[in-house]
């Protein structure tokens, strides 16, 4: 049942938004998003220490078999508590200044993470895909409606290509409810149980992978982030960055690997070379970009096809490194996007040759971020570190020359990040420099805790890998046992 | 038959109005006999009555499509009321022909004889030859009236001529007989039988507007006045559909493999041409129209799909679309004449002067581009699962690349009436009546796609 709170508070409190102005409207949406947290927190300790698995299922539509099933285990459960977590950073951000038509952008928050618990949660593939999709229109309206310049070609270009992609994936969802047998069901659970062969599989992951790789995005599917991402309000930028395209990511987990094994073996070689093709695109055109937040779109880039690389890889090391990278990924995204917004804020600008000397004005500001940066880097005792860790070392165990390339992302993301720190903290001071005031009590407060987070779980990570673990091996026995699934492991 | 009967007699007593000098009232005569009709026809489920010997039978398919056309043309007139400009003394005879219109509608979908397919359409036709002129100072409604009467006559004759050819090798008009000897015989051999068989299928094309022979619509539709263009689009093409679905599931099911293979060319160029050509205007009276014809596309994947729930989906289909494209009408209706443009441009800013049209503007394009939460998307998931459960995979995938060309043109209005700021200070307001109509369209469309276990399977 607390599965089923946890979409309904977003979409109550979305209603009750509406009807409010100002920024009253922000902080009843940050009531909401607290109480979204308590929730899944209480989930959370049930999961992890009861073994308790949560869940409603209520039939929605009996002449097609399709439920209102939502459970959380282990693999939703760490993106449940990311986006429970960052959304009232989220939210926190936008409340720092002042947003025109406060309760329209409110209640579209809101409205997104109700969309985005809801593909997370969904034991039902019909309501992952609505849920996919839902969460797809109010980040539509919020860049569309609060975004920069040229906002309008950005985001129809990033809603169609969205859109394209998971259409196939409803083909595929289709074809594998006509595959199950008796009355057919949209469930999951009885998607793993379909004896594909091997050409099903194939057509299978390619239905998905199309969907999941644009909206990871994987190389070549994501010619729409940068500007997106660059366009798009802060918060827009955040909600995309931090958690809507781990739904990708996850995607990859809940579908692709267990429905289809033997085609992800079979491509996967495929698939890797991308991701690893990615990761070095995005790395060495973030190294050249001036504007700080298209260069953190590249570099994140470069991090997603780490991510997605080692999930592919398909094994204990990869998959347990994606989860825990898919959940720093997000704490490190917001914090950066937090820290650009933050200085945009002062001074207008957030080009990196307009800044300069930072560090000997507000010095907070330049301690804040080199830890963020570091975490983002991935330096030891940062979250950064473990995730990137497992994920090399699961790649690694695939293919040593795949390892050695998707290393780059280490050494190139220092190059880039610790360039952008030396461009803005150090140097001569500019007069944009001079504008970077010192942060407010809540500025203070929200970065103490990001940061706080950054660096506890680069030194506990088993917080967050002992969550996943009993899913994920659940998940690689699904996989070794599917019966058609022979020598390729 | 009282359906009819009802329809027929609310038609007579609104011409005799303008003789009788009632005719301030018709309008109301008009959805009082409405009203009735719809309580009939809902009287008929499950019923299975056959009429006027085995002429006619109302099954729940029969009910279920003409209660769509019923709706739709209250709906209609309703709004009718809003928009009359230099005709208004004619309202009277405007208003019979369309209760008129609609009792073609019922008979083309209740039909179980050729002969009254063929008076459907007649009916249904011959009224919206007439409708498509009734601006007649106007050189484009003028024009629109005698392309549709050329053309739709023209189709009409390829109908007739089908049926001939296959009453000359059954020898009957009745569709069970059909059915039976199409079963017994089968048809490869048959040339005569497939020949009317594609004859037929000429002249139905030609009703639904599905390429190649929907050159008329684009004309036709922007040449009428628009909310007798929504009418066309609603209601003539799903009583179209209904009557082309009864006849082929009920008699040529057997032969499907020999027709088969044209619905299904003729649905792939239908569903490009229509969304392709609807990218490139300006009008979005055009667009719409365009965007009628790719509906007809996708609706034709129920054909191909009978025994999977075909019916079921395409019933669906007609009322989601019906639905949003009523809505798309009536409001650009409304903006062209409080702006005097059909173009995109008339929505610019519409989110700042009149926020309820805004909203119901983006939910109608929403559900029409198919967006999950909408009934449009339920429409072409249910359309989807029949085809791809048929084996049509790869035509489905097409369907699909049409579906995400769609949302490029679907969303210029949306756009336009959010994301820019308005340069004219235009008062867009809307009468109550009107407003609460719009509203209700608008929650049917989320309801349906939140629960689409209301509309039952037939």
């Amino acid at each position: 049942m607390h599965t089923l709170l946890l979409l309904i508070i977003p979409i109550v409190f979305m209603t009750i938004v509406l009807f409010l102005k100002g920024k009253t409207a922000g902080y009843v949406a940050l009531t909401s998003s607290i109480l979204s947290l308590v929730v899944s927190i209480i989930v959370a300790i049930h999961l992890h220490f009861n073994g308790y698995f949560d869940e409603f299922n209520h039939t929605w539509i009996s002449s097609f078999g399709i439920n209102f099933h939502v459970g959380i285990d282990g693999i939703s459960l760490i993106l449940v508590l990311l986006t429970t977590i960052l959304t009232p950073f989220i939210i926190l951000t936008s409340l720092q200044k002042e947003t025109e038509n406060s309760s329209t952008f409110y209640a579209l928050i809101l409205l997104m993470q109700a969309g985005m618990l809801g593909a997370f949660t969904a034991m039902d593939s019909f309501l992952f895909y609505v849920s996919y999709e839902v969460a797809l229109i109010p980040i539509y309206f919020i860049c569309g409606l609060w975004g920069g310049e040229n906002r309008i070609a950005v985001t129809l270009k990033f809603f169609i290509y969205t859109l394209a992609g998971s259409l196939f994936m409803l083909v595929s969802i289709i074809y594998l409810y006509l595959q199950t047998p008796g009355n057919h069901t949209f469930e999951i659970s009885e998607f793993y149980k379909l004896n594909l062969s091997s050409t099903q599989q194939t057509w299978i992951f390619w239905g998905f992978f199309i969907a999941f790789a644009v909206k990871i995005p994987i190389f070549p599917f994501h010619s729409w982030q940068p500007s997106t991402y660059t366009t798009a309000p802060t918060a827009g930028t955040m909600l995309l960055a931090g958690i809507m395209l781990k739904m990708g990511l996850y995607g990859l987990l809940r579908f692709v690997l267990p429905i289809a094994p033997e085609a992800v073996a079979y491509w996967n070689t495929f698939a890797i070379i991308l991701c690893v093709c990615g990761i070095i695109y995005g790395s060495v055109i973030a190294m050249r970009q001036n504007d700080l937040k298209t260069l953190i779109a590249f570099s994140s880039l470069a991090h997603v096809g780490l991510i997605a690389a080692g999930i592919f890889s398909m094994n204990v090391q990869g998959i347990q490194g994606a989860m825990i990278q898919m959940f720093n990924h997000g704490v490190n995204a917001v914090a950066l996007f937090f820290l650009v917004d933050l200085l945009e804020r002062r001074s207008g600008i957030r080009l990196m040759d307009k800044f300069g000397g930072i560090a000997s004005v507000n010095k907070r500001v330049a301690v804040v971020f080199a830890i963020v940066m570091l975490g983002s880097v991935g330096l030891p005792l940062t979250n950064g570190f473990v995730g990137e860790f497992l994920l090399l070392m699961g790649v690694y165990q695939w293919n040593m020359y795949a390892a050695m390339f998707a290393g780059l992302t280490i050494i190139l993301g220092a190059v880039y990040m610790l360039r952008l720190y030396r461009n803005i903290f150090f140097g001569e001071i500019s007069d944009a420099s001079r504008s970077i005031t010192p942060m407010s009590m809540m500025e203070t407060i929200m970065s103490y805790k990001l940061v706080a987070l950054i660096i506890v779980l680069g030194i506990f990570p088993n917080l967050l890998l002992n969550l996943s673990a009993p899913a994920v091996t659940k998940l690689l026995n699904l996989i070794a046992n599917h019966s058609t699934l022979t020598s390729a492991l | 038959m009282n359906v009819v009967i009802a329809l027929t007699i609310t038609g007579i007593l609104n011409l005799l109005g303008s003789i009788f000098n009632y005719r301030k009232i018709t309008p109301l005569l008009s959805i009082i006999g409405l009203a009735a009709a719809i309580v009939f026809n809902a009287m008929y489920w499950n019923s299975n009555q056959s009429f006027f010997n085995h002429m006619m039978v109302m099954d729940n398919y029969a009910v279920a499509f003409g209660a769509i056309c019923i709706v739709l043309a209250a709906v209609l007139i309703i709004f009718y009321n809003r928009f009359l400009g230099e005709d208004d003394h004619h309202l009277p005879e405007v208003l019979s022909i369309i209760v008129f219109s609609v009792a073609g509608a019922i008979v083309m979908v209740s039909y179980t004889n050729l002969l009254m397919l063929f008076l459907g359409v007649e009916i249904l036709s011959i009224s919206f030859y007439i409708l498509a002129g009734l601006k007649r100072k106007d050189l484009g409604s003028n024009e629109a009236a005698m392309k549709y009467f050329l053309m739709g006559a023209f189709s009409t004759g390829f109908l007739l001529f089908g049926i001939a050819l296959i009453y000359g090798t059954t020898a009957s008009f009745d569709l069970s007989a059909i059915a039976a000897f199409v079963k017994l015989n089968g048809a490869a051999t048959n040339y005569i039988l497939l020949g009317g068989v594609l004859m037929i299928l000429v002249g139905l094309l030609f009703k639904v507007a599905a390429a190649p022979f929907h050159f008329w619509t684009p004309d036709v539709y922007q040449g009428a006045p628009t909310i007798i263009t929504a009418f066309f689009a609603t209601v003539g093409k799903i009583a179209s559909f209904g009557a082309f679905y009864r006849l082929f599931s009920l008699c040529f099911a057997p032969i499907a493999s020999e027709w088969s293979g044209v619905i299904m060319v003729v649905a792939i160029i239908t569903m490009f041409i229509g969304n392709i050509s609807a990218l490139q205007q300006k009008s979005l009276k055009r667009m719409l129209a365009y965007s009628s014809i790719a509906h007809a596309g996708y609706m034709l994947l129920a054909l191909l799909s009978p025994n999977y729930m075909g019916a079921s989906a395409i019933l669906y289909y007609s009322i989601a679309y019906g639905i949003s494209s009523m809505a798309a009408f009536v409001i650009l209706h409304i903006i062209q004449t409080k702006t005097g443009t059909d173009e995109a441009m008339g929505f610019t800013g519409l989110a700042q002067k009149n926020k309820t049209l805004a909203f119901i503007t983006a939910i109608s394009m929403l559900s029409l581009s198919g967006i999950p939460l909408t009934a449009g998307f339920f429409g072409k998931f249910y359309l989807f699962s029949s085809a791809i459960e048929g084996g049509y995979v790869l035509l489905v995938c097409l369907s699909v690349v049409n579906s995400f060309i769609s949302i490029y043109y679907y969303f210029k209005p949306v756009i336009e009436s959010y994301f820019k700021n308005s340069h004219t200070d235009t008062v867009i307001e809307l009468k109550n009546t009107e407003a609460v109509l719009l509203i209700l369209l608008s929650i049917a469309t989320i309801a349906l796609g939140i629960l689409p276990g209301f509309v039952p399977s037939i």
